[in-house]
């Protein structure tokens, strides 16, 4: 998948909120890229929007190129072919993807058939075998069951099966572990990562925890206010990057490998509004490195290649 | 003053399970069962575990926001739990409570310097200097004086935060209970309330319980802390003790399935993965409570519950078969001839 150029604007009463202003991005076969940012920096709206999921009152522009096809020109028709065989999502809520009055069996057998002519008896058999391959016990007794009988992890298995039952070529995962407890989350994220590689898609890992990206994926995309600010090999974010942001935001996470209570670094003052229509560098006011020629948004151009950065400083920041 | 500011001893807290059309009692939740510990002025004590293990409920209970069941709280010497009502308000004076959700807990239609300035009023403060101690308040948890006639929804979370703790130092607590007060905030964001905790403490002597689910917050923060599972506190000792040598194979467990935010770390790591859920609260396992998930279990786990015993200067664990220091849960798993489901390495 590209994207290009992908903006999103929504009208509210406050006026024009700005959430996605500009985002180029890229995922290869089989690549495992990480999408961090604070909140609000439009990490969920870039990704709802490739899958034309946002509400209609939203402006969208650019392209979102799938195997050469514009998605954001598709029918709603052929999106909905898109959806859930090609392209699939993981939320971090599962019952927006489960039924509450269909069992989880049910469920499943519906999205296979939706996209592939299959008989129910087989459709069935492959629903069990999925959700053994996302480790529920007694799946053919689980299939049974409606989604209220399942605990947390467990309908986020349930979700994970559904999502990669068509063998999609991406996964789209949108903080699919936060509202998880510590130990189950190790679980439900090494299912994700199990899954991914059998079927073999591509993983979208949308997420605001570090820990999460540094272990498995091959690329991080660090988004602030609506835009890119760094993306490269995940070595090279975590090692070598060049972005303020970037490592203001690396520099302030408590570390569970801390040696000593030191003290941890701040950035200051906040991220701005979805609002603002300021035209510098949105940075700015938290950046230490900032001076007059802050004062227009910098391009993200690479440093090294396969790896860019927006911001004036680079040569600075490098240092 | 001598002995520790607070104790509490065997502090138990049940809620009733209602069930049926007659909302009959069928059974109770023992969300807090059998917790002891210390906390002296000036230190923070981290409490950590996973969702449901009775975190807040214990801050709750030593504060009597719910009434518990059984068991001892002492603040300075006095027993906390037999003082009446009048006393009780007094004693909340100096014991304060901060919650996860600011927004929550504080009244939308106030100006956030009325709001702080509350208690001081209640107390018997003049209105027109509890609103120029809220100032101070404001601007001692970073915030300009300006926004001291702003209402909650204009801040941000991290704001709201500030302010609700600025509420809660408003009497000059001695001890500050705070339940999960940087979770619903960002990384960038979340620095500025720890590191403006951490000056507060040093400026003013506070003792912190605090209560998180994130264990690299807590290891930031803690001297001393307490590993909860299912109402109990399985592991309670030093932040180093629990970092660097846990003795229960939860902790182990727990400590091993925190993401750390380094590749390089994170490629040789190799990470247990626990099996199945956490077990229904209301009819908790028989036994030691973690032997559902715990891949060490032997029979007597099942039989016996373990008590809390000391392995070495105070560091307590509640487990019959304590991780040996230098010994990691791995080991003892391979030793025993068993397996445990493990990511990366
Ligand atoms: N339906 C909507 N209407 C108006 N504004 C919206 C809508 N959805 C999102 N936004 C705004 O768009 C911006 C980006 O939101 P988005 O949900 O993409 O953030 P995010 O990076 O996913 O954050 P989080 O980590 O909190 O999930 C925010 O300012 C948000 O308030
Ligand atoms: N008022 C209540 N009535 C009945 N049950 C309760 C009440 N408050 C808490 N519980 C139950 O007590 C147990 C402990 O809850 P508690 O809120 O203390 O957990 P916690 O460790 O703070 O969890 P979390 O990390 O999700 O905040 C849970 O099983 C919960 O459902
Ligand atoms: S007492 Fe037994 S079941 Fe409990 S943690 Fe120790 S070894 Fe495991
Ligand atoms: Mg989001
Ligand atoms: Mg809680």
């Amino acid at each position: 998948m590209e994207v290009q150029g992908l903006t999103v604007e929504f009208p509210t009463e406050d006026g024009l909120v700005r959430a996605v202003r500009g985002v180029d991005m890229h995922i290869a076969e089989g690549e495992v890229l990480g999408i961090v940012g604070e909140s609000g920096s439009g990490k969920s709206v870039t990704a709802l929007a490739t899958m034309r999921l946002l509400p209609k009152r939203a402006q969208v522009s650019g392209q979102v190129l799938f195997e050469g096809r514009d998605l954001l020109t598709l029918s709603d028709r052929a999106m909905r072919g898109v959806r859930g065989s090609d392209i699939a999502m993981i939320f971090q809520d599962p019952m927006t993807a489960l039924n509450p009055v269909f069992t989880v069996g049910e469920q499943i057998v519906e999205m296979i058939r939706a996209h592939a002519p299959v008989g129910k008896p087989l459709a069935w058999k492959r629903t069990v075998e999925l959700l053994d391959l996302v480790g529920i016990s007694e799946p053919s007794r689980r299939a049974r069951q409606y989604p209220h009988e399942f605990s947390g992890g467990m309908r986020q298995r349930a979700m994970i099966a559904m999502a990669v039952a068509n063998r999609p070529k991406l996964l789209i995962a949108d903080e699919p572990t936060t509202a998880l407890d510590v130990t189950i989350q190790a679980q439900v994220m090494e299912v994700i990562t199990e899954v991914q590689k059998a079927v073999g898609s591509a993983l979208l890992l949308i997420t605001h925890d570090l820990g999460l990206v540094a272990g498995i994926a091959h690329r991080v995309q660090v988004m602030y206010a609506g835009r890119v600010f760094e993306n490269g090999a995940t070595d090279e974010i975590f090692y070598r990057s060049v972005n303020p942001y970037t490592k203001g935001l690396l520099r302030s996470i408590p570390r569970l490998d801390a040696k000593e209570k030191t003290r941890l670094y701040t950035i200051p003052g906040l991220p701005p509004s979805g609002l603002s229509r300021n035209e510098a560098c949105p940075f700015r006011p938290r950046c230490e490195f900032a001076d007059a020629v802050c004062g227009t948004v910098p391009e993200l151009v690479e440093v090294v290649p396969g790896h860019q950065s927006r911001c004036h400083h680079t040569q600075e920041v490098s240092m | 003053m001598s002995g520790p500011l607070l104790v509490v001893a065997d502090l138990v807290t049940h809620f009733p399970i209602k069930a049926g059309l007659f909302r009959r009692v069928v059974g109770h939740v023992r969300a807090v069962d059998g917790v002891s510990f210390h906390l002296d002025s000036g230190e923070t004590v981290g409490v950590v575990g996973e969702s449901g293990c009775g975190k807040s409920t214990l801050g709750r209970s030593v504060l009597r926001l719910v009434e518990p069941d059984d068991g001892v709280v002492a603040f300075k010497g006095e027993d906390v739990l037999s003082v009446d009502k009048t006393r009780m308000r007094e004693l909340r004076r100096e014991m304060q409570m901060v919650f996860q959700d600011p927004f929550a807990s504080l009244n939308p239609r106030l100006p956030v310097r009325d709001t702080v300035a509350e208690p001081l009023i209640i107390h018997g403060t003049a209105k027109q200097e509890a609103r120029q101690k809220a100032d101070e308040l404001l601007e001692a948890v970073g915030m300009r004086p300006e926004h001291g006639n702003r209402y909650p929804h204009e801040f941000s979370g991290g704001q709201r935060q500030r302010v609700g703790i600025a509420r809660a130092l408003a009497l000059d607590p001695s001890v500050v209970i705070l339940d999960e007060p940087v979770s619903a905030l960002d990384v960038s964001i979340q620095s500025q309330v720890i590191n403006l905790l951490d000056d507060l403490q040093h400026r003013f002597g506070f003792a912190y319980l605090f209560i998180a689910h994130d264990l690299s917050v807590v290891r930031h923060v803690s001297d001393r802390m307490l590993v909860m599972y299912l109402g109990k506190v399985v592991e309670a000792a030093s932040r180093a003790d629990v970092y660097d040598s846990p003795a229960h194979p939860y902790t182990h467990a727990l400590l091993s399935a925190v993401p750390v935010a380094d590749p390089g770390v994170e490629r040789k790591r190799k990470r247990i993965v626990l099996e199945g859920d956490l077990p229904n609260p209301g009819s908790p396992p028989t036994g030691c409570r973690f032997r559902t998930r715990c891949p060490i279990a032997h029979e007597l786990c099942a039989i016996e519950t373990p008590p809390a015993v000391d392995v070495a200067n105070g560091h307590m664990v509640a487990c019959h078969f304590p991780i040996e220091r230098g010994e990691t849960l791995l080991d003892r798993v391979a030793q025993l001839g068993r397996s445990v489901g493990v990511i990366g390495g």
